[in-house]
């Protein structure tokens, strides 16, 4: 090893004042550790396993063993009926990974290292739910892709298709501080994914998802309408294959913002105190 | 300014039924390496995580470069750096960009944070390495970077906790090298350590730490003289005077001891020693080993190894030991 020159401090300026304020400052360092969750995913693709092949092995099983008995013999008209579905469900169990690898990172004291550095509580919170944009276009790439080779086909334009895609990728940054926060709370991310299926598999199976809502009795229909994947599914059925959106989008939105008044305050309050 | 650049004030914290620290106080000097030493559980790693701003205290307060710990941490942030118990390098990150994301968090611009990336990389002897991903590196090299990391920002006051666990000597040789370099830098270094030995060479002052109590804070050699005095070691040339060579050391042996042929473990064997009070028993021994006819081949004088130190101070407390293992 070779000997450093004394060393000369790095910051310019006033050492306690951060580089252009401290909204910059989040904003900066929120990219820096976002682009360190994407560098993670590039060199790991089998993690993506839950945002490629999963959501294309639902959309062929419900299609092909299903879809005969449940779309009355009309496969093409059930797909139809299906992948905008699918693709809400998709969504929320693709947030399930995230939530896993911050409790990952935690554990191995990654983070131990950036909360002693001057960034903002938030920011490795908020760079890591930046950073699953990229999982959740994915998602729609894969299932839109995969799904017009097996014959599905967007009904209403170019215009809508993009804002379908839009509002999942918005609905799945919301929905996926409920995996951050969960995350922050238990010990292991197999536990993440137990707590999470739990929560998951209800809201999409107790939905409109699969079947037709009136098909079911009375007391699920109930719960069916108090879903939040059930207005969600309808505004993305009504953006790919038609029918009216407005009300259901406007339902959806609340819902996301509600996640997010919910959810962000208390996964930041988890992990502060998570020591 | 203040001399003291840590400073800490009956520091506890419980968690759960474990009273993690039980009043701590520590106080370093800037520009030396203060030592904390202690058993595993006894607390290190608590008072580390506090005073680098991870970790409030149920009481107490603590100043870092003169910055109240639980008042402003962010301005403490500014000026420590941290390296865990664990390397906490991230695996699929390569040397580099690991070390250019923590530049970047420091508020270096992308191009100072990659300067500063590629000057470190090659002082630890990383830069051949420096574009592979982390996970393919060796445990000395994730050490290695794991430290580097915590140099980024030219901090005034290092961290280090455990920085050898698990390190091959010769890594570990390594690594007291960097931390005496950072010193004659200017920076301050507050390691905890298991090692006895890591402890004597590096810091100017050693707190030993037990139960979450400190239970001294000293030099080493006034820990060392503290615990008991002195040592006389002799050898002699023909291992058939062992008894001739007792015989004439109990004559010079403090009171109430006497010379014992070597055995434990570390020991050299055909040696043998003696408690004495102070080196003028030198003044009686060689003679008397002169006129007794033992020829020596080795002869000294020593204070006792840290080791002794260690289980002389830890010792009072069995009780309370007992009680924590049925916790």
């Amino acid at each position: 090893m070779t000997t450093l020159d004394v060393p000369t401090r790095g910051f310019t300026g006033d050492i306690d004042r951060p580089r252009g304020g401290a909204l910059a400052a989040l904003v900066r360092h929120s990219v820096a550790l976002a682009r360190r969750s994407l560098i993670k995913t590039i060199r790991t693709p089998e993690a993506l396993i839950d945002v490629t092949v999963q959501p294309v092995i639902f959309l062929l099983l419900f299609t092909y063993l299903f879809g005969g008995a449940i779309g009355a013999g009309d496969r093409g008209a059930y797909l139809q009926f299906l992948l905008p579905g699918l693709l809400a469900q998709s969504l929320a169990l693709g947030g399930i990974a995230l939530g896993q690898n911050l409790n990952a990172d935690i554990e191995k004291g990654v983070f131990d290292r950036f909360r002693s550095l001057p960034v903002a509580r938030s920011a490795p919170l908020v760079g890591a739910v930046s950073a699953d944009v990229v999982r959740y276009l994915t998602v729609c790439v894969f299932m839109l892709g995969f799904g017009t080779l097996m014959g599905f086909r967007v009904e209403t334009g170019f215009v809508p298709a993009v804002a379908a895609v839009a509002l999942s990728i918005g609905f799945g940054l919301c929905f996926c501080w409920i995996s951050v926060w969960v995350g922050m709370l238990v010990r292991t991310p197999g536990a993440v994914q137990g707590v999470m299926f739990l929560l998951i598999f209800p809201l999409s199976f107790g939905s409109n998802v699969f079947v037709q809502t009136n098909t079911l009795p009375g007391w699920l229909q109930a719960f069916v309408h108090v879903n939040p994947i059930t207005p969600l599914v309808s505004t993305i059925r009504g953006l790919l294959v038609g029918g009216p959106v407005a009300h259901n989008l406007t339902i959806t939105l609340a819902w996301m913002a509600g996640l997010l008044v919910v959810f962000v305050p208390l996964a930041l309050r988890a992990y502060a105190r998570r020591a | 300014m203040s001399d003291l650049v840590v400073r800490a004030e009956g520091l506890r914290k419980r968690f759960g039924k474990t009273q993690a620290l039980d009043g701590v106080d520590l106080a370093m000097r800037r520009g030396t390496v203060l030592g904390v030493l202690g058993p595993n559980g006894a607390g290190k790693t608590t008072a580390v995580r506090v005073l680098a701003t991870l970790l409030r205290p149920d009481e107490g307060s603590a100043e870092v470069a003169g910055i109240d710990v639980l008042k402003e941490p962010a301005r403490v942030r500014r000026r420590i750096g941290l390296t865990g118990q664990y390397a906490s390098v991230d695996e699929d990150l390569t040397g580099t960009q690991n070390l250019v994301l923590i530049g970047q968090l420091l508020d270096l611009t992308t191009r100072d944070a990659k300067k500063r990336a590629a000057e470190l990389l090659e002082w630890f002897d990383l830069t051949e390495a420096a574009g592979r991903m982390a996970k393919t590196y060796s445990g000395g090299m994730r050490r290695r970077l794991d430290l580097a990391a915590s140099l980024v920002g030219h901090p005034e006051v290092i961290f280090l906790d455990e920085p050898t666990t698990g390190l091959d000597p010769a890594k570990r040789e390594d690594m007291w090298g960097v931390v005496r370099t950072q010193v004659t830098q200017g920076s301050s270094v507050l390691l905890t350590t298991q090692y006895l030995e890591e402890a004597d060479a590096l810091a100017d002052e050693i707190v030993v730490i037990n139960h979450g109590k400190v239970i001294a804070h000293d030099t080493p050699d006034g820990l060392k003289r503290r615990v008991g005095g002195l040592t006389l070691s002799v050898r002699p040339a023909d291992p058939a005077k062992v008894p001739e060579t007792l015989r004439v050391l109990d004559a010079v042996a403090a009171p109430g001891t006497n010379a014992s042929a070597e055995t434990a473990a570390g020991a050299r064997p055909g040696a043998v020693s003696v408690p004495v009070t102070s080196d003028l028993a030198l003044d009686e021994a060689v003679p008397a080993l002169r006129r007794a006819g033992v020829e020596v081949v080795d002869f000294g004088l020593h204070l006792p190894s840290l080791d002794e130190v260690f289980h002389a101070l830890t010792e009072g407390a069995p009780e309370t030991q007992k009680e924590n293992e049925l916790v």
